[in-house]
Order: C-alpha cells, then structure tokens, then sequence
C-alpha cells in the first residue's frame, strides 16, 4: 500500500507541510517494503492542488496524509480514488505512526478554502 | 489622454479623486468615466449616471465529450492554469482556473472538446452628469476580473479625455486598468502601509512603462515617509487632500468635494492643468515609447 505525505523536507524526520498543493515535496512511501521516494514540488502560479493531485495518481497512491486540501485538489484525489487524510502534524514519521493509530480523520470533503487556507 | 487613478492599498480615495477629477474637468472636456473597479464599483455613488445599456461579458469553458475523449491528457498538459485535469479514467474541468484561451480544444486530437459561454459579469453604461460613464459588475463568485476591464476599454471613445478608476493592489486587474495610459495618479496615504502598497504600484506603472503622480490623501496623517520616498525616486507630488472632517462628511453622504467647495473645483482643474503642460514626466522618454497597446495582457 502506497502512501503520498506531503513534507518540507525528503526523508521521514522532516515535518509535515500543512498545504497540501502547495506542498515542499511529496513522499511516497510504503511502509511494508520501507521504498521511500521523495518528489519536490514545482507548483505554478495556478491551480497548484489540481496539479498536485495529478502528481498522487501518476504515483499510484491511495491514501493521502496531510495538513488540509482546498476543494480543487480534493477533487482532484476523489477522482484518482484517493483516500485523504487531514490533521497531520510533527515530522513525516509522526504523521505515519499517528495514521496507522487511527488517530487522523478522514475527510469527507475539503477540509480548507484552497491556498493553504 | 487616458488618465488611470490607481493606488496599491484600498480605501485611499481612488474614486474620491477620479470622481471629483471628471466633475471638474467635465464643463470643457469630453470626458468619459470607466469604473474599472469591477469587484466592488463605486463610482456610481458620487456621479448618479442613468444607466442606458447592459452588456453581458463572456469566458468560453470548454466542455469534454467523455464518449470521444482518448484520455491522451494533451488538453492537460497544454493548460497553463492547471484548469483541466486527466486524472485515471475521469477528465475534470475546473472553471474558475479556466481563463477561456480555447487551448485545450485546439489541442485535442479526437474533437472531443467544444466550448460553452459562461457569464462572469455585466457592463453598464449610460450618462452621467452629461458624460460618458460606464463600470463593470463581477459577478458573485468569478474571480476573473480582467475581461470585464478589457470590455470597458474597448468602449473608449479615442477623441475623448479618459479617466479610470482602477481596481485596488497591484495583480492583473490594476495592470488591466493601467496598462496603456498616459498616466497614473497613485493615491496614497501618509502612512508606513500606504507607502508599502505605495512602493508596489509605483513598480507596476513604471514596468508598464506609464508616467507616474502621485496624490497624498489625508495629509496630516502619519508621517512624511511617503513624501521622502517621492523625492527620492524623483515621482511628482502634484496634489495633497488634507484630513478633513468636512471632506469626510461630504464623502461619507456621497457629495462631491467639486460640488460643494468651489476651491477644491479650482484644484482639480490646475491639477489637470499641469498635468498637461508635462510637469509630470516621470520617466525617460525610451520607456514612454514602449507603453503598451490597450487590449495587450492577459492573466486574471
């Protein structure tokens, strides 16, 4: 199972980014084999969660752990069957631990206004 | 002549200025009115035209014909905006990304794409105070203001004196509104966040190549920080509006200083006088030359 956790940083010590579209970088990350694959983010000047979305489902994750998603980038991980889960905070590690704890809720829709709001 | 009042920060008395500017200058110019603060127009209030016409304005959406669409995501790489998306089987349009360039439809190899109008506002135009006036109306929820801009300067009347009110900031709708005048009037006021937004619309008209003057409003206020920028980078001071309570009044019951005191009609006319007699020149000679045309520009 493949998972996308948005960071500032590549590695799992780095702490979280909230912003899910406008995100530092994107780890995917499978936590039965260990692989870790780290992508920076380039996002434009527009429409950065939409694009950030098409970067989880060209990367085959389901589950998405993060600060919050605006409503483009949600649509966007609803139509790439991605699971979405908000409210990660601490380093990358911590978000993970949290998430397999079931400690981090499920969003059912955006959970922030877009650009990081 | 096409004179844009701008400002960086809001509420410096944009239309204060280009209100009492047009009533003044009205009795022996041909002047025409743009509010082209199409977020939240106000000019209306001050000049209490009739309106005559109303104008629908358009963005065309595309709109995917999910049976012919190959999901080959060339309509998706293509967009500059991130406004359409392949993602797996699904093809997502994200309207208010859309800044209706017709891209996507001219890319797609199969046909699928068509393109649907979309209303983002109205201009309305009529007569005020015996002159031309016209503003735009944004609908609720659009974000893209600068078509509607656009719009209303295609209505400009070239024999006329053209004033504009200008949208506050420094983003595209401000570049819409400033980009091909002969000048700027930047208002402002004597404080650190006026001299902040100050600074950033100075940057826009000078990058678009338009000379600039600047208008202190509530003079008396803060401090003498925005007068010394202006002596440093050279820009004309070529009028003060003091804090006043009975300016204050007057604005606030939707009175025209020009109307009221007489003094301020004098101002307003020398105002436009040396304006005119090239007092205010700003910039070299090479940059004015590159002033772009008016339908140039693009973005929000």
């Amino acid at each position: 199972m493949r998972l996308c956790i948005t960071a500032k940083g590549p590695s799992l010590g780095d702490d979280i980014d909230l912003s899910f579209g406008r995100a530092a970088y994107f780890l995917f990350h499978d936590p039965k084999t260990g692989e870790l694959h780290a992508i920076p983010n380039s996002p434009g000047a527009h429409g950065a969660g939409v694009q950030a979305a098409r970067i989880v489902a060209e990367n085959g994750a389901k589950t998405v752990i993060t600060g919050s998603v605006g409503p483009n980038a949600y649509r966007g991980l609803v139509a790439a069957g991605a699971e979405i889960y908000v409210g990660a905070e601490g380093t990358v590690a911590d978000a993970i631990a949290a998430y397999k704890e079931g400690k981090l809720p499920r969003a059912d829709g955006p959970s922030g206004r877009g650009h990081g709001r | 002549m096409k004179i844009t009042v701008a400002s960086g920060k809001g509420g410096t008395g944009k239309t204060t200025v280009a209100t009492n500017l047009a009533l003044a200058l009205a009795d022996d110019h041909p002047v025409q009115f743009l509010d082209c603060d199409v977020e939240e127009p106000n000019a209306h209030i001050f000049l209490k035209p009739q309106i005559g016409q109303r104008k629908s304005v358009e963005k065309l959406l595309p709109k995917v014909d999910e049976h012919l669409c190959t999901r080959c995501g060339n309509c998706a790489e293509a967009c500059e905006f991130n406004a359409i998306a392949v993602i797996g089987k699904k093809v997502l349009v994200y309207n208010d990304l859309c800044h209706g360039c017709g891209l996507c439809k001219l890319v797609c190899p199969v046909g699928a794409i068509s393109e649907i109008p979309h209303e983002l506002g109205v201009i309305e135009s009529g007569t005020a105070r015996g002159f031309p006036f016209s503003h735009g109306l944004l609908n609720i929820g659009e974000a893209m203001a600068t078509p509607l801009i656009h719009e209303l300067k295609a209505g400009i009347d070239p024999e006329a004196l053209i004033i504009l009110d200008a949208p506050p900031g420094t983003g595209c709708p401000t570049i819409a509104a400033i980009q091909g005048a002969d000048l700027a009037l930047l208002v402002t006021e004597p404080t650190p966040f006026g001299l902040h937004d100050l600074r950033a619309a100075v940057g826009v008209a000078r990058s678009l190549g338009v000379p600039i003057g600047v208008i202190i409003n509530r003079d008396g206020i803060g401090d003498d920080r925005v007068e010394r920028y202006c002596e440093e980078e050279g820009i004309p001071i070529v009028l003060k509006i003091p804090f006043d309570r009975e300016i204050a009044q007057f604005y606030s019951r939707g009175v025209s200083l020009v109307d009221v005191l007489p003094e301020w009609r004098e101002r307003f006319i020398s105002l436009y006088g040396m304006l005119t007699a090239g007092l205010v020149s700003d910039i070299p000679g090479e940059r004015r030359a590159q002033n772009a045309p008016l339908q140039e520009g693009g973005g929000k």
